[in-house]
């Protein structure tokens, strides 16, 4: 099993980008640490899936992409639409129902979207966003564009047909799309082993003639590096990539559901937690002189005020008008 | 005016629209290097090559969604599924896709999309083959659905489905496609949503659509024949938006109605306009609307028994000369 390593140089360009995912790590921390006492209050309602310790999966990602890149996700995608630079304000207003959220209240926790800044949602049914990727990166080769499509998705997904039908038209038709498999290990309480037959996801992509990469998840720098390569494959050839990024996710499904218990063990997450991207970006920084304890509390603070000015915005803006519920059934 | 069949119709209008927005593509099984299943996009891939008429694999549900996000990419799809059937393996990208995210992103990202294909049944391919999906599919808001009877229609609803902003359905038929019939030269739109009535008359109004037009024609001329009474046929021709006030205005004028389908009787379209009629003409009726539909059974295989399962003019006029109280 080949692990894809971060390269480093000591540019002071690569230690700024290095601050900013610190930074940016940190906001998605805060602010589903926020959503979790919001939810916990009945400010958020139905279902609410959080991102914590997934951080330096959309962070590493996204930061190695253009800003005319295509994004989608599933349910879980908080972390991503914060990384695309979707205001912290207008995510909290949408997870708070409310009319200034990014879906102006009516898509709520698991369908944010912000068209113009590429982020396409934000899609509830495990699996079916995947050709949705494949179709947006089909209007890029369509209109000659050297922009790409990534489409982050669960490891419980790869076992829907969508997938495998989806990752042969893309080979086949030769789509810029970057297919980022973010393998926490569980769908929902299901241990992937004990569904999947072939429990490498990458394997999956010799079914398909693409190229793959198995990725730490947990190293930030690593997750950028390799989705740069990915990136490189389809803006120069238009071919897509498979990306199995092995992360952990630190909490229950949902909001709903419990931390640990019958299908894992209250050890397991403790042990995986000791392998936080934040504190492993965090020390590496501090190891190499850039950031001190004062500088880390600093941006820790910041990423606070952020979130708590998001939940301030979010509780002071209204619910949709009345009206609002007929507007956008159908386009003019 | 031309004479065209049904699927030259329809030929037309892909061809007419592809010429006219560089932005519409057409996928789907065999429309490519075999021509089309039914030979609709027949000429177009040497006409507007493969980039634009895209051939596929086996997987519905796979390059519908690529249709989805294509339209959310600034594209205008058009889907063409070799059967309805079929395409209830697409369900996902049709109903959890196309008709939500328009609403689920607060406006932001309108789906231009066209899914079409033959829909109910042809002869004799038995239950899995011979379906009508109209009523599934126009239960969903966000969808628009049209169900052409005639050439002209197939030509003017399928353009306008192009053109439309939203996620359109066109039923088409299998045994209308060699149908023929006169097409208006030039330019030729119809508005979504607007019914048409095939037959003028005074005494019963048969509502109807797609493949039972024809039917309902049929019937109306025996109905004269047998005992001079004069039905009105009304083509829905969109199933949703439902013009109301096309039927509405039709049973002002006969005060009773049959409505005529080739779905399952059980929450069916008809069930739909027999609420919109008992709704807002109550007092203008003069007898109990009745229904006829498909036998309320999987489609049998044996010629005999799928003949009884199917509406025919014969069941329409027994229904016709109930609520005209002849029997």
């Amino acid at each position: 099993m080949a692990t894809a390593t971060a390269q480093t140089t000591n540019t002071s360009a690569q230690r700024e980008l290095e601050r900013r995912m610190l930074r940016q790590m940190l906001l998605i921390r805060r602010f589903e640490e926020k959503a979790a006492e919001a939810y916990a209050l009945g400010k958020i309602g139905g279902f609410c899936h959080l991102y914590i310790g997934q951080e330096a999966v959309a962070v590493g990602s996204l930061a190695a992409l253009r800003d005319d890149d295509y994004v989608i996700s599933s349910y879980r995608e908080h972390g991503q639409a914060l990384a695309r630079g979707v205001p912290a304000n207008a995510l909290m207003a949408e997870l708070f129902g409310k009319a200034t959220g990014c879906s102006k209240g009516k898509g709520g926790s698991m369908h944010l979207f912000d068209a113009g800044r590429r982020f396409m949602g934000g899609h509830g049914i495990v699996g079916g966003h995947i050709p949705l990727a494949a179709g947006l990166g089909f209007a890029i080769r369509y209109q000659r564009g050297d922009q790409l499509c990534i489409c982050y998705f669960g490891e419980a997904a790869v076992n829907i047909g969508a997938f495998h039908e989806t990752l042969n038209m893309a080979s086949v038709y030769k789509l810029p799309v970057i297919f980022l498999c973010e393998n926490n290990r569980y769908g929902m309480g299901t241990a992937f082993e004990r569904v999947a037959a072939v429990t490498d996801v990458v394997e999956h992509a010799c079914s398909y003639d693409m190229a793959a990469e198995l990725v730490n998840g947990m190293d930030v720098l690593a997750v950028y590096e390799a989705t740069r390569r990915a990136a490189e494959r389809a803006r120069k050839g238009g071919r897509p990539t498979l990306l199995e990024v092995r992360t952990y996710r630190f909490m229950g499904h949902s909001m709903s559901d419990p931390l640990h218990g019958v299908y894992r063990t209250k050890e397991e997450v403790e042990e995986q937690r000791k392998r936080d991207p934040i504190s492993q970006l965090a020390g590496k920084l501090k190891e190499e002189g850039v950031l001190d304890e004062a500088g880390l509390d600093a941006l820790d603070a910041e990423a606070r005020a952020e979130v708590e000015d998001a939940v301030r915005f979010a509780d002071q803006s209204p619910d949709p008008a009345p009206t609002e519920l007929t507007t956008h059934v159908l386009a003019d | 005016m031309a004479t065209l069949t049904y699927r030259d119709a329809l030929n037309q209008a892909l061809r007419e629209e592809m010429q006219r927005d560089p932005n519409v593509f057409l996928m789907g099984e065999e429309v490519g290097v075999y021509q089309g299943a039914y030979k609709v996009s027949r000429g177009l891939l040497e006409e507007f090559g493969p980039m634009r008429v895209v051939d596929t694999p086996i997987a519905e549900l796979g390059f519908a969604g690529i249709g989805v996000g294509a339209a959310m990419g600034g594209l205008r799809p058009v889907i063409e599924f070799m059967t309805w059937n079929f395409a209830v393996l697409a369900l996902d990208q049709i109903v959890n896709s196309a008709s939500k995210i328009l609403y689920e992103s607060g406006g932001q990202i309108p789906i231009p999309i066209v899914f079409r294909g033959p829909n109910g049944a042809a002869l004799q391919l038995a239950a899995q083959h011979s379906q009508a999906w109209d009523s599934w599919l126009s239960h969903i808001p966000g969808l628009k659905v049209v169900a052409p009877a005639t050439p002209a229609d197939a030509k003017g609803l399928l353009k306008s489905a192009i053109r439309d902003n939203n996620p359109v359905i066109v039923l088409e038929g299998e045994m209308l496609y060699n149908l023929k019939g006169e097409v208006p030269d030039g330019e030729h739109v119809v508005p979504i949503g607007r019914a048409d009535i095939k037959r003028p008359g005074q005494d019963v109004t048969f509502i109807c659509h797609s493949k039972t037009v024809a039917v309902a024609l049929k019937a109306a001329e025996q109905l004269a024949g047998q005992e001079g009474l004069s039905a009105e046929v009304l083509d829905l021709r969109s199933l949703r938006p439902l013009d109301e006030e096309a039927i509405l205005g039709s049973v002002a004028r006969t005060n009773r109605a049959v409505v005529i389908e080739e779905g399952w009787p059980h929450a069916g379209i008809g069930a739909q306009v027999v609420d919109v009629i008992q709704r807002e003409a109550f007092d203008q009726l003069d007898a109990p609307v009745l229904r006829v539909t498909q036998a309320d059974v999987p489609m049998p295989y044996n010629k005999q028994l799928e003949r009884l399962a199917k509406p025919s003019p014969e069941r329409v006029v027994a229904a016709a000369r109930r609520v005209l109280y002849l029997d």
